[in-house]
């Protein structure tokens, strides 16, 4: 059993949890992510290491609660306990030793890009982060990014924080401006802001990565649910990722795959939440 | 009640075994329960006594894990079940679920001397009769050894991990055995359905029973992930660490189409129905996505399980795609037996070579080709050659791909010192030793993907190398 040891509410449907699991906070390293099981019957989802403590022995998680899993594990309280936790899972990122980086974080992809972000601003790299979201109430870890980044842009799709509009609006003029190289871009967030920070930065040649967060089961590759294809080959997420070249990713199909149970998860979404209108079991 | 000496003398001469009684394939087909029932204690007294008790028992050599199979028989023929369990378990800590799925016909039964004319001895399912009646009347923990104070880390618990778990246990060393997953049992929990192996009834007993012996269970931890065997010696004091790792690395075909939806690895269809409990949802919250009609592409074991499993799904036509005949089918014939009974299709000398997707990426048929035997292959097996111009659409919308699986990378990329296989393989010796110092491992990580009991053998050698390993 694996203790919520904080819990923090970052916005009306993300929040943070900080696990103890010290087997994992001593080995996790960016890019990496874990797989958790709330219960007994619930099912195993893979979520990115948002921050790890080997001192404190602890795993920092952040959600958005859109199904029933991340909603159910929402509902725990610090001292409450997860059932399961295994990881870290993952190959860890590899960090450029110099350069420049440009960071894209969209909507809860901002949880999973800042320990990136930390990484490359404490090996010393300039890191320009881009973050965004759906509206300003929703936008996370805006303090947490601005302490390790060089520069820090923000937008929200309504214009009620930063610029109005997307996070590509604001990338686009660092792609323009020739007199500063960018020797890498990371991009994370949904399937189609991934999507069109890859083809935008495409014709520049600019080495851009995302990190992808497919279905999977076991995530210590036995399976195959997490199947992507990278560069024509099929590669499994969970062991030869979850970081590819964002220009290799064959997004469409991974947008199909990642859509297989809709109606399933429809289902258990509304079952738990009759359960919890009724207090019936949880 | 004793049976009569007119009796036994005409059960000595009964050619068949005493059939086991089953559910109804009908009925078993809209459920997830065992199939097979077991024999009741009359019955295996009397399926004992076609045993001859021969002075030199060839059934022995063909037991993996060494079982002294005709003393336990003869306990059964005198109706001293407990003593039987007792005898069996000196050498089998996992009988209820050897006894289920063990390929008796070609190890132990094989060699009994009934077989040569009729049927061989049930010794599967006396196994299974005495593990049974044990289980039921409530397991006996043996007295623990004196302690040796040594360390020895299991990594895997799967048939090979628990059984020199087991056994290194009942040394008196302390054993420390840990599982990448939520739930321990490896591929019996996983790949083995319900149907063939219950999970809470069977399965969990034993573990327990494993856990009983001293052995101290880790699960939710990925060796090479979580912690190294590295690790394992240098910060965790162990003194010795048996890998069991099994074949967990699913194989795929290599056509196009494989990445649509509705294409599932055998691993992956098994892992949601058994560990994750698919069949349940949304009681369990994991789903799976099955449409009316199912191929499953291989013809072993797992193949079958799939197409089983399928059917028991509520999917209305499971379709086996094979592309070598019905002689070189590598599942056991019980379950093609069963298999062929709940009314699965085989499609024999057909290779598929293209999924094709519907407009949402969905699976909505495979194109096959016919093929016929050519000339032996490396395996010694016929070869399959197309038929020119025989192509053909099978109109399906789930692909299980049952072709085999590979030894899971993890342990051999993180470990040092490890010598590999061509294949991915941990190379180990006759006794489980590999090339570093105080690492040993066996089943489906040495081998490649192999058969439950032979793993359990390993675990059994490894075992034993191990505890001469401590003693030195």
């Amino acid at each position: 059993m694996f203790k919520v040891v904080t819990k923090r509410v970052l916005s009306a449907v993300n929040k943070l949890m900080e696990i103890e699991a010290p087997l994992v906070a001593r080995k996790a390293r960016p890019g990496q992510f874990i797989i958790l099981r709330v219960r007994e019957n619930g099912e195993r989802i893979p979520l990115t290491v948002a921050d790890s403590s080997k001192e404190r022995g602890t795993i920092t998680i952040i959600f958005q609660e859109i199904g029933k899993t991340t909603k159910e594990l929402g509902s725990l309280q610090e001292g409450d306990y997860l059932s399961d936790f295994v990881g870290p899972l993952g190959r860890p990122m590899e960090l450029p030793s110099s350069g420049r980086v440009v960071a894209v974080g969209g909507g809860v992809g901002i949880a999973p890009i800042y320990p990136k972000v930390k990484a490359f601003y404490d090996a010393g790299l300039e890191v320009i982060s881009i973050i965004g979201a759906r509206t300003a109430d929703l936008l996370i870890l805006e303090d947490e990014m601005r302490a390790v980044s060089s520069e820090l842009h923000i937008c929200t799709d309504d214009g009620t924080k930063g610029h109005h509009g997307f996070v590509s609006d604001l990338l686009q003029p660092l792609l323009d401006d020739t007199s500063k190289k960018i020797d890498e871009i990371i991009a994370v967030g949904p399937l189609p802001m991934m999507r069109v920070v890859a083809e935008q930065t495409r014709p520049y040649g600019v080495k851009t990565l995302v990190s992808l967060n497919p279905i999977m089961v076991d995530g210590t590759g036995m399976c195959g649910c997490c199947r992507v294809t990278v560069g024509g080959e099929t590669k499994f997420s969970c062991v030869d990722g979850p970081v590819f070249d964002a220009h290799q990713v064959d997004f469409a199909e991974l947008t199909r795959r990642s859509r297989t149970y809709l109606d399933k998860e429809k289902i258990a979404l509304e079952k738990f939440e009759h359960e919890c209108r009724c207090g019936g079991e949880k | 009640m004793p049976l009569e000496a007119e009796q036994v003398k005409l059960l000595r001469k009964m050619k068949e075994k005493h059939p086991m009684p089953e559910q109804d394939h009908a009925e078993r087909i809209k459920n997830f329960n065992e199939v097979p029932f077991g024999y009741d204690a009359e019955t295996a007294v009397k399926e004992a006594m076609r045993c001859l008790q021969c002075k030199d028992p060839a059934c022995v050599e063909g037991c993996p894990v060494e079982v002294d199979i005709p003393a336990f028989i003869k306990l059964i023929q005198e109706e001293r079940f407990a003593e039987g369990i007792k005898k069996l378990k000196e050498k089998n800590n996992l009988p209820a679920v050897c006894g289920r799925v063990c390929p008796q016909e070609s190890q132990c039964e094989s060699f009994c001397l009934r077989g040569k004319k009729g049927q061989p001895v049930a010794i599967g399912r006396l196994e299974r009769f005495l593990a049974d009646y044990e289980l039921a009347k409530g397991v006996e923990t043996p007295a623990g050894p004196d302690r040796t104070g040594r360390r020895v880390a299991i990594v895997g618990s799967g048939p090979a991990g628990l059984t020199a778990a087991g056994d290194l246990a009942r040394m008196g060393h302390e054993v420390v055995l840990f599982e990448a997953f939520h739930s321990t049992g490896g591929v019996l929990r996983y790949g083995i359905p319900e149907f063939r192996l219950p999970k809470e009834k069977i399965l969990q007993r034993e573990v327990d029973y494993i856990a009983g012996l001293g052995v101290d269970f880790r699960k939710n931890v990925v060796i090479g992930k979580t912690i190294t065997v590295d690790e394992l010696f240098d910060e965790e004091g162990f003194d010795a660490v048996f890998i069991g790792t099994g074949a967990g690395l699913p194989q795929f075909l290599g056509i196009p189409g494989e990445n649509l939806n509705g294409v599932y690895s055998a691993n992956e269809f098994l892992t949601r129905v058994n560990l994750m409990k698919a069949y349940l949802f949304p009681e369990w919250d994991t789903p799976i996505k099955l449409a009316k009609k199912v191929a499953v592409v291989g013809a072993g074991n797992v193949a079958m399980d799939s197409a089983r499993t399928a059917l028991r799904l509520g999917a209305e036509e499971v379709h086996i795609v094979y592309r070598r005949s019905d002689k070189e089918m590598p599942a056991r014939a019980e379950e093609i037996e069963h298999a062929k009974e709940e009314g699965v299709i085989f499609n024999l000398l057909t290779n598929p070579i293209e999924i094709i997707s519907d407009e949402n990426g969905w699976v909505k048929g495979m194109e096959c080709m016919k093929m016929e035997l050519g000339e032996p292959d490396d395996s010694g097996r016929a070869r399959p050659v197309p038929i020119k111009g025989s192509e053909f659409i099978f109109d399906v919308g789930t692909v299980v791909i049952a072709i085999g699986n590979s030894p899971n990378p993890l342990i051999p990329q993180t470990t040092s010192g490890l010598e590999l296989g061509r294949k991915g393989t941990i190379k180990a010796d006759d006794n489980g030793a590999t090339s570093r110092r105080g690492v040993y491992a066996g089943g489906d990580i040495v081998t490649g993907a192999a058969t439950v009991i032979l793993a359990m053998g390993a675990g059994k050698t490894a075992a034993r190398a191990i505890d001469r390993y401590l003693k030195s």
